[in-house]
């Protein structure tokens, strides 16, 4: 006899916090087994996985710079889930931001000038804005579902750099080869520690965190997102225009996913590359949700994604474990986040209702 | 008795000793692909494997790894753990190789397929164009609807050049046989490389080649009943009818020699470009299906090519107007060759801009 799941009336509050933590414990007790099928000391791949990577300075800073466009990008969603809004486009708004900074970097070549990182960093944010409202725009017009819209605008964001690589951006002395020039150091962003690639976007993450969180929980505008996307009917009965929640929570998603991107060109990249992000706007809607949907849980989440990227790298260079252990483990970490967020809503009902029976 | 065994001990010691210096020296490997790709990063693996088992010396490898902000830091991971010497075989890792070996100045570093050198970085590359000459002049043989499909990953120049030595290897042969070409932006990507090669085999194409990673295509081919090549491996198993034969490339001799050079202190930073004279390209054995006097012809292309007699961009050279671009007698420069931009005569379509 299946089980069936019965609704809880009232989720225990503590329990929904918790389940990322015990999502995460789950995760590392199958890790233990799947080490142990792999015939590799469990301890030794744990340690590289997820101890070894953060134990030196050096390794800190990069866990901060592989995560920096993680939390941002996952701040900025978390706002959009909670209304509602499905934009699962940010890598595309991250590409369309980068190429715009980027864009921005190229134009000042070999020019001096603290006015070129602002305006590359507002020209991330337009890019990124821009890509998402043609996403509001047909959601808001002509109801066109926003989780189509943004993921198919992500392909053509990556086209369209593709583009822009191979053609007018190319690099004039790069022998034909699809990259831009190495930008100038003006338009490069300032580095925290000379020996170490930790930049300034990652203070900038940080703010953006601050204020998201002051935003959903100190604002109108946080109060009319929760409310659009836990109570929709209730919302309008407010008088919480929907069109407005979607065009700002795109418009914000967008705008910070853009400047994701210009971070990441101008800071680790330095340069346009055909491809800027290895998924990062994909990625982060794993960490919107293991963070809760809160701004500080992305933060969190961002360090813990971005560590089982770095922990497989160390795994690999170690062990010889293959690289799949990595998307292993994320898929692991989902997986149990999902099946205990189920079971925090839901109860497992053993018992067949009795009227049901007499059908079978 | 005592002597005996105090020599043996002693040459015991001195073995235990010299392992131990071989086994010092470590060398490190970044893959694009997974090594499972059967294609570029695989034969990257097998050259690891080979100066592993060659030379005793002890490898690791990172694989997958984005041409982005992560190679970097990847590369330095390797750098900074004890790797004397590090490859990184594919061109989107050159400007972060050079970035890491600034800082790591006793670190060599092996950048495959790039043109920036530092006193520690040297570059290497396969002229694989003398490959597709040798499967050009097959096709030019075997097409009957004289049209043939051309799968492209990126056009950057190493991939054109392919696209021209075929064409001009296959017009040779076939005056009248075309080159359609069908670019999938990726290097490993088997469901847009096989959706190619269908759209491909759809428009006439009774041959497919192509310049990306995966056996898909082959697959494709062989469910369609056409021919096609391999590609970076042999990849018959994936093909048995359909595979005419394949261009291999055979890092292994080129990972030994350095390898090698970093061992007895003669390690420089240079520039190679190896093609079939130095085994790092290689022709994979005939398919059934090549009958002959086509086996024949390829294989005095193959040793013409070798003895230097035959260069596969020796003119008469047509661009895509019609217009004479290298003369007979004429042939063009490596340094034309590195920075191939333009079509020959017989491919369809433009290079996407």
């Amino acid at each position: 006899m299946l089980p069936k799941l019965a609704k809880r009336p009232t989720p225990s509050r503590f329990m929904v916090y918790l389940s990322p933590v015990l999502a995460l414990f789950l995760s590392l007790l199958a890790g233990i087994v799947l080490f142990l099928i792999m015939d590799v000391s469990p301890w030794t791949a744990l340690h590289a996985f997820f101890i070894e990577p953060i134990s030196s300075a050096y390794g800190l800073s990069e866990l901060a710079v592989k995560a920096t466009p993680l939390i941002l990008i996952g701040v900025a969603l978390s706002l959009g889930f909670k209304a509602g809004v499905w934009n699962i486009g940010a890598e595309g708004q991250l590409i369309v931001g980068g190429l715009c900074g980027g864009a921005v970097a190229l134009y000042f070549y070999e020019q001096e000038g603290f006015h070129i990182i602002p305006l590359m960093m507002l020209a991330g944010v337009f890019g990124g804005m821009a890509w998402a409202a043609i996403v509001a725009f047909l959601r808001v017009k002509f109801n066109a579902n926003e989780i189509l819209t943004s993921l198919m605008l992500s392909y053509v964001a990556g086209l369209w750099l593709n583009l822009m690589v191979h053609g007018p951006l190319k690099d004039p002395e790069g022998f034909n080869f699809p990259e831009s020039r190495i930008f100038s150091d003006s338009a490069m962003l300032p580095l925290l520690h000379e020996d170490y690639r930790l930049h300034i976007g990652f203070l900038l993450a940080l703010v953006i965190v601050g204020l998201g969180w002051i935003l959903i929980s100190r604002t109108l505008l946080g109060y009319q997102i929760k409310v659009s996307g836990a109570a929709p009917a209730a919302g309008e009965h407010a008088g919480f225009s929907t069109a407005r929640i979607i065009w700002v929570t795109l418009l914000i998603g967008g705008g910070v996913a853009g400047l994701a991107g210009m971070i990441e060109v101008s800071g680790p990249i330095g340069q346009l590359l055909p491809s800027i992000s290895p998924g990062y706007g994909f990625t982060a809607i794993i960490v919107a949700y293991v963070g809760r949907l809160h701004p500080v849980g992305a933060l969190f989440a961002g360090l813990l994604l971005a560590l089982t990227y770095l922990g497989g790298e160390t795994a690999q260079i170690q062990l010889n474990l293959p690289v799949a252990v990595t998307g292993v483990f994320q898929g692991l970490l989902l997986f149990f986040l999902l099946a205990c967020d189920v079971l925090i809503h839901y109860r497992l009902q053993f018992k067949q209702p009795a009227l049901a029976a007499r059908g079978a | 008795m005592l002597i005996k065994k105090t020599l043996t001990m002693l040459a015991a010691m001195a073995l235990a000793v010299n392992g131990g210096a071989a086994a010092e020296l470590k060398v490190g490997f970044v893959y694009v692909g997974p090594i499972g790709d059967h294609g570029w990063s695989y034969q990257h693996d097998q050259g690891r494997l080979a100066v592993e088992k060659e030379l005793g010396v002890e490898t690791s490898y990172v694989e997958s790894v984005a041409e982005g902000a992560d190679a970097e830091r990847v590369i330095r991971q390797l750098a900074s753990s004890g790797h004397d010497l590090i490859f990184t075989t594919s061109f989107g890792y050159m400007n972060p190789t050079n970035k890491v070996a600034k800082r790591f100045k006793k670190v060599k570093f092996e950048h495959a397929t790039g043109y920036k050198r530092a006193k520690n970085v040297s570059t290497y590359s396969s002229r694989f164009y003398e490959g597709r000459a040798i499967i050009g002049a097959i096709a030019g043989r075997m097409t009957k609807s004289n049209v043939v499909g051309y799968i492209a990953s990126f056009p950057i120049p190493e991939v054109i050049r392919g696209i021209d030595a075929f064409t001009l290897a296959l017009r040779k042969e076939n005056p009248d046989a075309i080159v359609k070409v069908v670019w999938v932006n990726s290097w490993f990507d088997p469901g847009k490389e096989s959706d190619a090669a269908k759209a491909l085999i759809d428009q006439g194409a009774d041959i497919i080649t192509q310049h990306t990673d995966s056996p898909a295509p082959l697959q494709v081919a062989e469910k369609r009943g056409v021919y096609a090549f391999g590609q970076a491996s042999d990849m018959k198993a994936f093909a048995p009818k359909a595979q005419l034969t394949s261009i291999i490339d055979d890092w292994s001799p080129y990972y030994i020699e350095r390898v090698k050079a970093v061992m007895d202190g003669s390690w420089e930073s240079k520039d190679t470009w190896g093609g079939l004279d130095t085994g790092m390209v290689k022709m994979a054995p005939y398919g059934d299906a090549v009958p002959e006097d086509v086996r024949k012809l390829a294989d005095s292309i193959e040793k013409s090519i070798v003895d230097g007699s035959f260069h596969p961009f020796q003119g008469p050279i047509k661009n895509q107007k019609g217009e004479l671009v290298v003369k007979e007698g004429e042939i063009l420069s490596d340094e034309v060759l590195v920075g191939l931009d333009w079509y020959v005569e017989g491919v369809e379509g433009s290079i996407p801009k």
